[in-house]
């Protein structure tokens, strides 16, 4: 009898752990529909300064800490950048996106997915990153295929000042 | 309204418990070991972990075939490893989140209780942590998708100058520092649960931090047969130019994580805090009302410490003596930790109803139900009681008894009935029988109450049932709120049984029955506890 009970306990035991298991990777999760991609839009870049510099006067570097003083009076405050994206000539984002850091000296940054049906898409991408309110700095339009769970990656690359397509 | 839903949870887990009692017997009920269970798999956890680190290449490459290599090639111990490390993780999400959600059932996170729940909020948050962490370093489809949604969440709070998650999209972006640093945090956050979890029980008196050796090999053999029926396996080489589009989640660690997929990031971030606000601020929402904490009377103290091993909550502490008396400790209540539950009430040596003293006093008593009114109570209760098998019910106002009228003096906990009470009961002829009913054995609500009554009566901590009171008249019945029918049943039992007793041979010095007389009576009898 008491072996039975011990048999009785031990099931319970199993059953339960057994359940937990089956549950520790099942039942699965799909993220994206079959048959699709993902584009991802994502960079890292600073916009000009919004304030041009400044040279200061003779008076005002006087004035200055003799550590601290200075030719020049750059304000910190950067622009904000705009962009858009384009997918088969339908608009699928634009913003503008804010400095980052507390005083809005960091550099902007976006880091967008936009799920779309594998296959082959016009994408074109623009951004302002200086004073101009017309018109953009960058673009890049071009064709491309889109496989099955491919990331599609839009980058810029400040150094060569252009869009990546990869 | 938290009311009906802990009304509710009672009933369910009470169903659930009923059960499990039948099966495991009262001590080894893994539903009564969920805080036990949840360190048990802590150090399953702990010790696979090491294990496995020895196998493990933080390289970037590396990782993932180390892992293979471990699961594969030596599966008999190091896959096996994997999968206790795995399942003991699961586990002690199921047994954290289930032992939340009791202690909230049982209305045992209010009061001074406050302490426990409160500090067991950063437990979740750390243990999440340290599975997600966990799950990172695998390196496999699974892990691509973790880090990527993690980071993204991450990436939502303003704290982080670049976004974390543009490491994941492309290799050349990731490195094996990477992946050092993880391997730091997944040692380091265990770390950090572990001291938490120690805080968890600070203020718990006799934790129980270990489940019983029948339970801890029981739960040690089906972890083998669990990895071994189904070991724990990766899902595929990380391709970071891939989505994972559809990966085996752990329902467990990651349940949220397909809600990123639905809401935004900040709506995660914002379910989470209110989560976590709530589970801070429900110990006040609203607050227990609190009787008066349980008071030190130093002129019946000897300072023999009885209370203070009993108390299930560490409120009682011996310090120096203040009253002259040749004693060299005294009895001190933090106030702030006692819970008015009176188990030392049934632990002091000078409570004992047979005191001669014209006000009933003990060294450690209720001011808002005194080891006299107690007295008083069973006085007037066993005066109603008529006919043959007359029982008298003393019980816990958490049990099945606590609504009994008529033959029943409720108390704020069985273990407040000091031995000695049982004795005068019988030996004074105010019953012939008596029944002490608590809370069911594995829920107890002042968690020592049960414990403390059974070894007290069968003469294994003090104070001890006398010998002479007959153990054929005394019955306990342990039974939750949900199984009133079971109680009544086992009371009705005992009563029919005292009734075919021969009567009792009294071996008080005074026979007489106190039922019929006033109760001053007592004040100038012979004490005899």
């Amino acid at each position: 009898m008491r072996a039975l009970r011990l048999a009785g306990q031990f099931a319970v035991i199993v059953a339960l752990f057994a359940g937990v298991a089956v549950l520790s990777d099942w039942p699965t999760y799909r993220q994206i529909p079959g048959n699709s991609g993902v584009m991802m839009l994502t960079f890292v870049h600073g916009a000009d300064r919004k304030g041009e510099c400044r040279r200061l006067t003779v008076e005002e570097i006087a004035k200055l800490p003799a550590n601290m003083r200075r030719v020049q009076d750059c304000p910190r405050v950067r622009r904000p950048i705009y962009v858009e994206l384009d997918v088969d000539n339908r608009n699928i984002y634009q913003a503008s996106l804010p400095p980052t850091g507390i005083a809005g000296d960091g550099p902007s940054r976006v880091y967008q997915r936009f799920v779309l049906p594998a296959g082959k898409h016009d994408v074109a991408v623009r951004m302002r990153d200086t004073a101009r309110s017309e018109g953009f700095d960058h673009e890049r339009q071009e064709s491309v295929e889109l496989s099955p769970d491919q990331i599609f990656v839009i980058d810029y690359r400040p150094e060569s000042a252009s869009f990546v397509f990869r | 309204m938290i009311g009906a839903i802990r009304s509710a949870l009672r009933t369910g887990f009470a169903l659930i418990e009923q059960p499990f009692d039948r099966l495991f017997g009262p001590a080894l009920n893994p539903v009564a070991q969920l805080g036990a269970l949840g360190f048990f798999f802590f150090w399953i956890v702990a010790v696979s972990g090491i294990y496995l680190f020895i196998f493990f290449d933080t390289g970037i490459e590396r990782a993932y075939q180390s892992v293979e290599y471990l699961t594969h090639d030596h599966w008999f111990h190091a896959g096996v490893m994997r999968s206790f490390h795995r399942y003991a993780s699961d586990l002690m999400v199921v047994m954290v989140a289930v032992h939340l959600l009791r202690e909230f059932a049982y209305d045992r996170y209010r009061g001074v209780r406050w302490y426990s729940w409160f500090t067991g909020l950063p437990i979740i948050w750390l243990l999440y942590a340290s599975g997600i962490t966990g799950y990172w370093l695998v390196w496999d489809r699974l892990a691509q998708y973790v880090a990527i949604v993690s980071s993204e969440l991450l990436d939502w709070l303003p704290i982080f100058g670049e976004p974390i998650a543009r490491n994941f999209i492309s290799t050349g972006t990731l490195t094996s520092r990477f992946f050092s640093l993880m391997v730091f945090m997944h040692v380091a956050v265990p770390l950090f649960l572990l001291f938490i979890m120690w805080v968890h029980i600070l203020r718990i008196s006799r934790p129980k931090v270990n489940p019983p050796r029948a339970l801890a090999l029981m739960s040690l053999a089906a972890l083998v047969a669990v990895s071994i029926w189904k070991p724990a396996t990766s899902q595929g080489s990380v391709d970071l130019a891939k989505v994972p589009a559809e990966v085996g989640l752990d329902w467990f660690f990651l349940p949220l994580y397909p809600l990123t997929n639905i809401w935004s990031n900040g709506t995660v971030w914002a379910l989470l805090g209110a989560f976590s606000l709530m589970i801070a601020l429900m110990p006040w929402l609203p607050p227990l009302r609190r009787a008066k904490p349980a008071e030190v009377d130093l002129a019946h103290c000897n300072g023999c410490a009885r209370c203070a091993e009993d108390c299930p909550y560490e409120a009682i502490r011996m310090v120096g003596r203040t009253d002259g008396m040749p004693f060299p400790t005294q009895a001190q209540v933090s106030p702030s930790l006692c819970v008015s539950c009176g188990i030392c009430v049934g632990a002091c040596p000078s409570s004992t109803p047979f005191r001669r003293t014209q006000d009933l006093r003990t060294g450690i008593d209720l001011p808002e139900f005194s080891l006299k009114e107690l007295r008083e109570k069973v006085i007037g209760v066993a005066g109603g009681l008529k006919g043959s098998g007359r029982v008298l019910v003393l019980a816990c106002e958490h049990g099945a008894a606590a609504g009994r009228i008529g033959d029943t003096v409720v108390l704020p906990c069985v273990a407040m009935a000091p031995p000695s009470l049982i004795d005068f009961i019988l030996s004074r002829d105010l019953a012939d029988g008596v029944v002490v009913a608590g809370c069911a054995e594995s829920a107890c609500y002042n968690r020592l109450g049960v414990r403390w009554t059974e070894q007290r009566f069968a003469a294994e901590r003090d104070p001890y049932l006398r010998a002479r009171v007959p153990r054929e008249r005394i019955a306990t019945v342990w039974a939750s709120t949900l199984a009133v029918s079971r109680a009544e049943g086992e009371i009705a039992g005992f009563a029919a049984r005292v009734a075919s007793l021969p009567p009792k041979r009294l071996r008080s010095p005074l026979p007489v029955s106190t039922a019929s007389r006033p109760p001053k009576t007592f004040e100038t009898e012979k004490g005899s506890a």
